[in-house]
This record gives C-alpha cells, structure tokens and sequence, in this order.
C-alpha cells in the first residue's frame, strides 16, 4: 500500500508567551516542530506499513528550512520526504496550498491512501486536507479516530462527532484527517535518527510541477490577512474586599443576586 | 509580492520584530531584515516609523475577474442532526441578519434534509427572509459528497456574497470542499465579524497560534465570501411570531446526489450530565487546586449552583480530569451566564475560550493573576478557603 502523509512545519505554540508590556508575541527561541497532529497522521501511515507492506512518503511545503520535518518523519519511519519549496509558493493561504500540494501528489502518483492531521496548530483551520481531497477528486472523511479495516480497495474508518462517532465505508484513494484518538505516535528509534540525519528531501519548485502559476502563492489565493493583533480581553472588573471566607462568599453572592442570579 | 526593508530609511528601531507572527524578520549589522520565513501576511507594514518596510506587488498578468456586483445577500447553512435544527444555526441567523442589514441585502437559510419542511418553515420565524430547502433521502445524514457538491450548485445558481457555516464537524468537514469547488475564499473557525466600510467586503476575524494572536482576514476577489463561524460565539437569534419570508424549495441535482462514502452506522455516546458547550453556569477548576483530588470542589461548587463542570488545560494535560472538560482554544468556547474560575491563572489560551461570558468570577491567590483583567468579579484568595464558603453559603 502507497501511503502519502501531509506535515507542516510550525512554530511549538506550547512555546509561545506574550510579552505582558507590549502585549506582543515573544518567539526568539520558539522552536519549529512538526505540527502536533501530523505525527498521528505519520504514525498511522507507519502501522499501515507495517501491516500490509509498501511505501509511506511524507511531503511538506514550507521555507527550506522545514527540511527538518521531512528528517524528523524519517527518523520515525517515514520512507520518502519531498519538501515543495519557492520563493513563488509564500504568501499561500489554504486553497493555494491545497491546490499546490495536490499536483505533487498527483505528480507522485500511484496512493491509495493520504493522511493529514486534523488541523495545524498554528492556523488551526483544518482546511487544506479537505482542500487537498477535492482537488484530487477523492473522498474525503475528516477526524478519523481509528481505521477500522482496509480490504477490497475500501476502507471502513471511525469518523469522531460532537455526539460520538459514524462508522464510514470509503472506496479507496481516499483522503483521511485524524484526530489524537487514532493512536500513540512512537518515538524516532536510533536506526531512524541515524538515517534521518544524513537524509537529503525530493526538493521540488514550481518548475517541477504541472500547475498554473496564478492558482500559485499570494496571486492563488483568494483570502488575505490584512491585521493581526494580540486580544484585547480587558473588562471593567472589581475585586472584591472582605477578612473572611464567609465575608467574600457572602459578598459575591450579594453581587450576583445584584446581576440576576437566583442564588 | 514581496516584502522587504529599505536599508536605507532602517534606523535599526527593532519596533518591527515583535510584529511578525512568524518570526521573520532579524537584526543584521544593526538593521533589520526578513527572511525566508516570511509569509507575505503584511503583519509588519504599519510598524515602523520610518516607513522603511516596503511592499512591492508584482506586474502580473490580469486574471480573469469575477463580477461581484452579481453576488448578493448573507446566506447561513442551517445545520441539522436527525432532523433536529442545532443550536449553531440560530447563531448564524443572528449574526448573519447583521451583516445582510448592514448590507441591505436579503439573509437566507440553507437547509439540506429529508422530511424537514415544517422545520425550514420554522426558520423563517428567525429572521430568514428566505429559506432554500433540498429534500432527498439522501441528504438526510450528513455526508461530505452530496453536501458539498448541492451547496457548491446552489451558490452557482443564486450567487451569495457571503456563506456562513457553523465551524462544528460537518461544516469543518465539507465547507471546505465547497470552497474549492468555486475557487473562493474561506476563513475557518471566525469569532467576529464585520463590513469594510469603504469596499463592503467581509472582514472576518479569527484566533491563530493556539488563541495567542487574532488576524482578521479579508476575500477582496472573489465570491462568496465564506467563513465557519465557532460554536457559542455569536448571540442567537429570537423568534418572532411573524414569518413573512418565502421557503424555496429546490429540486436536488443528480450530481448531489452521488456518494462516494456510506454511512454504515452511528453510535452516540452517552452525554455528560451537563453538555459543557451547552450551560448556563459552569464552574472551572485550574492548576491552582493542587491536586486532582481537589477537583471534588470544583464539582461540588457547580452542583450546588446547578452548573457543569470545566478545566484548564494544564490540568487536562497532568491528566487530573478528562479532555471533555477543557475550556480554552484547544478545548471547548463557552459562553455561559456564570462563569467561575478557580485556581486558573487565565492563559489567553483559556481567556478566548470563555471570555464573552457574561458574568466572569475569578478566585485565585495570586493578585497579578491575567484571569482578574476579565473578571467581574474577582476574589483574592486561597480557593481552598473561599470555595467550601462559598459551596456552603450558595447552596440553595
């Protein structure tokens, strides 16, 4: 079974402090990791290896730099990573990206499977492997929480709801988003980190792809960020004054009959 | 495009670095630069005093532009499970009456079911003036195919300016397939909405690394303009006892109704006594309690109130109390009456997840805690005193 699973680089959000006087983003530091929900999506292509042979290729799009993603799926047990990286590619919001990232796929060829995380954790918008999915014209399920069974080229998968689960009988190719359910991702092996040092990525630019430049980059894509800020979560708030526990529970109590409660 | 700084006007200031979201621009030889890591969000422009940071766009060909005059009206995505209306739909309509009043333009219900026409109706009563209504069996569950593909044929037909979408499972799930297959823009997950006053475009606000910075995000080009919309966000909208829309009912094309997947089965688990997302007064506990043990507290504070029960994230993460129970960007958005924080320090992770509520009390010992800056009410405080006091003096 060819598997292809979709990363991308982000900066360790966990990592991430406000700086309290300018209320901005402090990053010197931050370090980049593969995104939190790609490592589920990579350790399940690595079981699906494991259990019925083939080939699992990871494939990124991002700076140079997130030849480093490639290297640590590697050291997991990735078999292949292509990094898709231009200078025309910058400025990509999701359509571009699905877009971009699909004619490599397609460039590729010859998958039964994709697997993205659910979302990234620094855009969080969950969108690209929906995207990815319909400009292959596949199916598509979104927050798979276990791979029930693959056979006669049909996958049976558990797709997570607000209210539980639906069990869901897709042909395949399909493309699968999967949530942190799906499994417990391994840790690199020192095999792996070994091959994963001296692995050199498929490099591929815009030259490499069959693709119309003006789906590509900034001029690809329809939404544009136009103002980002920190919130504002300010409220004309009081602290309340008291000696006692008894006092300041009684006090709030008065104050919340004052707004409405009935306590 | 490209954005660089002119080394001539850089004083070396450095007030451009802490704008970057992505980190990309450094000091080299005392000025600053941006790097490869740079993503062309234009977060820097207005930063510097110098006006030393450039934004050069490209003379490219013309693309072929979209008409937009010829897109108009608000439309939400009535979103229904077992042919119930959920609750996110009534959001939608509140927020999407705005945005059509504003534009002086209609607001429209989509509606996709089997046997639902009472129910389609039935948002009319919502401010809808008109409510667009496919029924076929095979759009009585959800499924990514026919959904998106019906959505996609009846925004080519009636050319909505804007589609809102509830960001729950479903509309995360097939919206967007929709936006590809019209080549438009779509922002996930929006907590705010407004209109560009000079160009009426659709500005749409949304959090972004983990709650920790907000960008808004426009679609200048192209039409719809589509957004999903996040749970408990936006105020509902009321029913009226007049209904004077119309309820279109359109025939569902063949294409809409082919399926790659099958739905082979559904298993609802068994809800919490309180859905979380759902009350009205929810008493959360944070790292503050000490010990997970003391989470018996924070459940005795929400039973005596009649309340749910909800966490920070580092006491989900240290394993104290399940992920259901999480408030926060990761976790659940609540927007209940009351909301308590114990022990909660207030990480903006956790502030976006429950600062619209509408009364906000924080007991925390530490004074300088962020929590007190959204609080109503704030107690300074042991939580392990104020709350045995407080569950003794509330309990009804």
């Amino acid at each position: 079974m060819n598997i292809i699973v979709c990363i991308k680089q982000v900066p360790d959000t966990t990592e991430v402090q406000i700086n309290p006087e300018t209320g901005t983003l402090i990053r010197d530091g931050v370090p980049s990791i593969v995104n939190p929900f790609d490592m589920y999506a990579i350790e399940e292509g690595i079981r699906l290896k494991e259990k019925f042979g083939g080939k699992v290729t990871a494939i990124t799009m991002g700076p140079p730099q997130a030849k480093e993603a490639i290297r640590d799926a590697v050291s997991l047990g990735v078999d292949d990573g292509i990094l898709l990286s231009d200078r025309g590619f910058a400025g990509s919001d999701t359509l571009a990206t699905s877009y971009t990232l699909s004619r490599a796929i397609m460039k590729q060829g010859g998958y039964d499977l994709i697997l993205c995380g659910k979302q990234a954790s620094d855009g969080d918008t969950a969108q690209v492997g929906p995207g990815i999915a319909e400009c292959l014209d596949i199916p598509f399920v979104a927050f798979v929480k276990k791979i029930e069974d693959i056979a006669d080229g049909k996958a049976r998968v558990e797709r997570m709801m607000e209210y539980g689960h639906d069990v869901i009988e897709t042909p395949m190719p399909v493309l699968l988003t999967v949530v942190k359910e799906i499994n417990e991702p391994r840790l690199p092996s020192l095999r792996g980190k070994m091959r994963a040092r001296k692995y050199e990525p498929i490099m591929m630019t815009k030259e490499d792809l069959d693709v119309d430049p003006a789906r590509l980059g900034l001029d690809g894509s329809p939404t544009q960020v136009i103002k980002v800020f920190t919130p504002d979560v300010k409220r004309a708030g009081e602290i309340l004054e008291g000696e006692t526990p008894d006092e300041y529970a009684l006090e709030l109590k008065k104050r919340l009959k004052e707004a409405g409660f009935a306590i | 495009m490209i954005i660089y700084i002119d080394q001539e006007q850089c004083t070396g200031c450095e007030v451009c670095i802490p704008t970057c979201p992505f980190g990309a621009i450094e000091m080299r030889e005392d000025k600053a630069y941006i790097n490869e890591k740079c993503t062309l969000c234009g977060a820097c422009l207005d930063a510097c005093p110098m006006q030393a940071i450039v934004k050069k766009v490209d003379e490219l060909p013309k693309k072929k532009e979209t008409d937009l005059s010829l897109y108009r009206g608000v439309w939400i995505f009535a979103e229904q499970r077992k042919g119930k209306i959920q609750s996110v739909t009534y959001e939608l309509l509140g927020e999407g009456r705005k945005l059509a009043d504003e534009r002086k333009e209609e607001l429209c219900a989509v509606l996709f079911g089997h046997n639902m026409k009472d129910a389609a109706k039935e948002l009319l009563h919502y401010g809808a003036d008109k409510v667009f209504y496919m029924d076929d069996p095979m759009l009585e569950d959800f499924q990514d195919d026919p959904y998106s593909e019906c959505m996609a044929q009846l925004v080519r037909q009636y050319k909505p300016e804007i589609l809102l979408c509830g960001a729950t499972n479903i509309g995360r799930s097939f919206i967007p397939q929709v936006a590809v297959k019209l080549e438009t823009g779509l922002t996930a997950d929006c907590t705010g909405f407004d209109i560009d006053p000079k160009e009426g475009n659709l500005l749409q606000t949304r959090p972004a690394f983990g709650g920790n910075i907000f960008a808004t995000i426009a679609t200048h080009h192209h039409r719809p303009q589509i957004a999903t919309v996040r749970h408990k966000v936006m105020k509902p909208a009321e029913r009226k006892d007049q209904s004077p829309g119309d309820l279109i009912e359109v025939p569902v094309p063949e294409e809409g109704k082919k399926c790659r997947t099958k739905l082979i089965e559904r298993f609802e688990e068994i809800e919490e006594t309180v859905n979380l997302a759902e009350a009205d007064i929810i008493v959360s506990g944070g790292r503050g309690l000490g010990d997970p043990k003391h989470f018996d507290l924070i459940r005795d504070l929400a039973k005596a109130l009649g309340g749910a029960v909800g966490a920070s994230r580092a006491t989900v993460d240290a394993g104290w109390i399940p992920y259901s129970h999480q408030v926060g960007q990761t976790g659940k958005t609540v927007c209940p009456k009351l909301y308590i924080a114990c022990g909660i320090s207030g990480a903006i992770q956790h502030l976006v997840g429950m600062r619209s509520s509408d009364v906000i009390v924080a007991v925390n010992r530490d004074p300088e805690a962020p929590i007190f800056k959204v609080a109503t009410f704030g107690i300074v405080g042991d939580l392990h005193e104020i709350v045995p006091a407080m569950i003794k003096h509330f309990s009804r």
